[in-house]
């Protein structure tokens, strides 16, 4: 008799031991997967860093590259820095004005269906691979002028307006109602309420949504490689021409055979990724902070 | 004074009114320009590479597809994509494969799991490693990676799953896998941070009834947390798909630029992506260029179908879940 109730109370102990142990190894897992994805981006930072650490030094940003150069001559990738600031500058200064454009369309003016079809579009756009958008700026431009920064900059531009127009968007959105009714009230005309009134009250989060979209775009290769690739010797600033760039350059010293052009090829990616980490991080903490602010004037 | 004053108000708006409308319909009609802009831009897109491949259309036709060979030789020119397709497909399944349980299970520690403390950072570094640019993965990928996954892990996979024939005996470091094992660091912060905002989204009162069941945590997040979240799981699989496919320079790097359909994943292959991007320095000829940028075309349409099919899932999911919230 006594021996049955025992039986009977140990079942469900043993049931709920089992039910605990699964749980609890579901949860290492869960830890597990965490600290793999952390381990990743730990093992990458670090291989770069301690791979280009030595060779990042002066000559580096002020020595353009010698192709075929003999053993002993100095060079540096001077013309892909150059290259890489004027391309990606030109890009911003393309998608930045009609990303806020779009954005100020898709949130003030645009009936419902328009909007939810517009914001559609953007991340159709956001999909599509960066190679293909170069491909389709190679049959644009390419194919009738020949290659140019110019070229490069539009299909930079092309990658980045959904970026700059989907986060300036998302800021518009947070701008409380009540202020737009306010001015409207007080007989502000709309174009000048939007203007005036509710695109100041955004530049925080349009800076830190161009940010992050610099960041990404700076390190963009695929498009670079068929719009901006083949270049002369030098350093130029001239956008009419092809440029070296950063990334293209990673990409073609990667598949060299010469050591001394891996070396260049780590200092250059360890340059790259700081500038994209630090400007991620920069402008995801300004982000956060302006979000807090918009969201107590809200209140 | 205030008569005055009232008179000149008076006589002045019209003028306003006018100067009102012009500047309503001048500010909405640039941004409506800019919008319109966008949408005629992907449709540019879309026209561009169709023209640009019409030689290559009209030439191999939808054989292309299924066609083994790229074959640039003037005198015996024959242009197929099936060696990139078998690719893409091998590469990008393979980084699904791996990537979507480490992602759903970082959304889950993320979101249930994870000591305040720690859940910020952690999400922000997890999204770091999404801003990593494809050509410094790549260097790493084909310097650092590569020879670690030849000397130690591959030999290892064929001795324990040499009966699959993926995993045949290893050779060089620069194949299929390695391009595998790429693709899933680069998609798994796009699907575990979707899968992170739809475990978020999973009403509270649903877990704590569930909890209040007395169920444990794991198998509160079994049977409340991952049903719930399943459409949009899926979803963000897709977009993590769409984006591996159409990954070019990080894979053109690892993948060994293999000549043709290898079973064995530690041999070398080649992807879409990756032929577009070593092949830059231009080709030898117009109906190669044109292949090529049929090559782009098959891209272009296979991104717009996953990113439809995904937005699709992802506003219902999102629109019901507002009405639940509501």
């Amino acid at each position: 008799m006594s021996s049955v109730d025992l039986s009977a109370l140990q079942r469900p102990n043993d049931r709920l031991r089992r039910r605990r142990v699964v749980n609890r190894s579901m949860e290492l897992l869960a830890w597990l997967t965490a600290a793999i994805a952390v381990a990743f981006l730990g093992v990458i930072v670090w291989s770069v860093a301690r791979r280009g650490a030595g060779a990042v030094d002066l000559d580096l940003f002020t020595k353009p590259q010698v192709p075929y150069a003999p053993a002993g001559v100095e060079q540096g990738l001077a013309n892909a820095f150059a290259g890489s600031l004027v391309i990606v500058g030109i890009a911003a200064a393309m998608a930045l004005p009609f990303g806020i454009l779009v954005a100020i369309y898709v949130n003030e003016f645009a009936p419902r269906a328009i909007r939810s079809g517009v914001s559609l579009v953007l991340d159709v756009l956001n999909g599509i691979p960066a190679i293909v958008v170069g491909f389709f700026v190679y049959g644009l431009i390419v194919v009738g002028h020949g290659q140019s920064g110019l070229a490069a900059s539009f299909a930079l531009a092309v990658l980045m307006l959904p970026l700059v127009a989907r986060s300036t968007i998302e800021v518009l959105a947070l701008v409380p109602a009540s202020l737009r009714e306010a001015s409207l009230g007080l007989g502000v005309p709309r174009w000048r309420t939007t203007l005036a009134i509710v695109l100041p009250q955004t530049v925080g989060g349009i800076v830190t949504g161009t940010t992050l979209a610099v960041a990404r775009i700076a390190g963009e290769t695929a498009p670079l490689l068929v719009t901006s690739s083949l270049v002369t010797n030098g350093t130029s600033w001239n956008p009419l021409h092809a440029l070296q760039t950063v990334p293209v350059a990673i990409f073609e010293l990667t598949e060299s055979y010469e050591p001394a052009d891996h070396a260049r090829a780590w200092a250059a990616a360890l340059v790259l990724l700081l500038f994209v980490l630090f400007t991620s991080f920069a402008a995801r903490w300004a982000a956060t902070r302006s979000r807090r602010k918009l969201a107590r004037t809200g209140r | 004074m205030s008569a005055l004053d009232t008179t000149a108000g008076a006589a002045r708006r019209p003028f306003q009114g006018r100067r009102t409308r012009l500047g309503d319909l001048l500010l909405q009609g640039t941004a409506g320009l800019a919008a319109a802009g966008a949408v005629v831009l992907v449709g540019l897109i879309a026209w561009k590479l169709v023209e640009g491949a019409k030689l290559s259309l009209s030439t191999f036709g939808l054989g292309f597809l299924s066609t083994v060979a790229w074959d640039p030789n003037p005198a015996h020119a024959k242009f197929g994509a099936a060696i990139f397709l078998y690719g893409t497909v091998v590469t990008s399944l393979g980084a699904l494969v791996l990537a979507t349980p480490l992602a759903i299970g970082i959304a889950l520690f993320l979101s249930e799991l994870a000591p305040r403390a720690i859940r910020a950072p952690v999400t922000a570094l997890v999204e770091t490693l999404a801003a990593i640019p494809s050509v410094v993965i790549g260097l790493w990928g084909i310097i650092v990676l590569a020879p670690v996954l030849a000397d130690d892990v591959e030999p290892r996979l064929h001795s324990v799953l040499g009966f699959i024939p993926l995993f045949g005996p290893p050779g060089v470091g620069e194949n299929l896998f390695a391009a595998i094992v790429v693709l899933t660091m680069m998609i798994l912060p796009i699907v575990s941070s979707i899968s992170r905002e739809l475990f978020l989204g999973v009403p509270v009162e649903l877990k704590e009834a569930a909890l209040g069941l007395g169920t444990t945590r794991w198998e509160m997040v079994r049977g409340v947390v991952l049903p719930y979240a399943r459409g949009g799981v899926a979803a963000a699989m897709i977009l993590g798909l769409g984006r591996a496919v159409g990954e070019a320079v990080a894979v053109a790097l690892v993948v060994g630029s293999g000549f043709g359909i290898d079973v064995n994943l530690f041999n070398p292959g080649n992807t879409i992506g990756a032929t577009l991007a070593n092949n830059y320095q231009g080709a030898s000829s117009g109906l190669e260029l044109s292949s090529l940028v049929y090559l782009a075309l098959i891209l272009l349409v296979f991104s717009l179908l996953v990113n439809v099919i995904a937005q699709l899932i992802v506003r219902r999911i999102s629109r019901r879940q507002g009405v639940a919230a509501r």
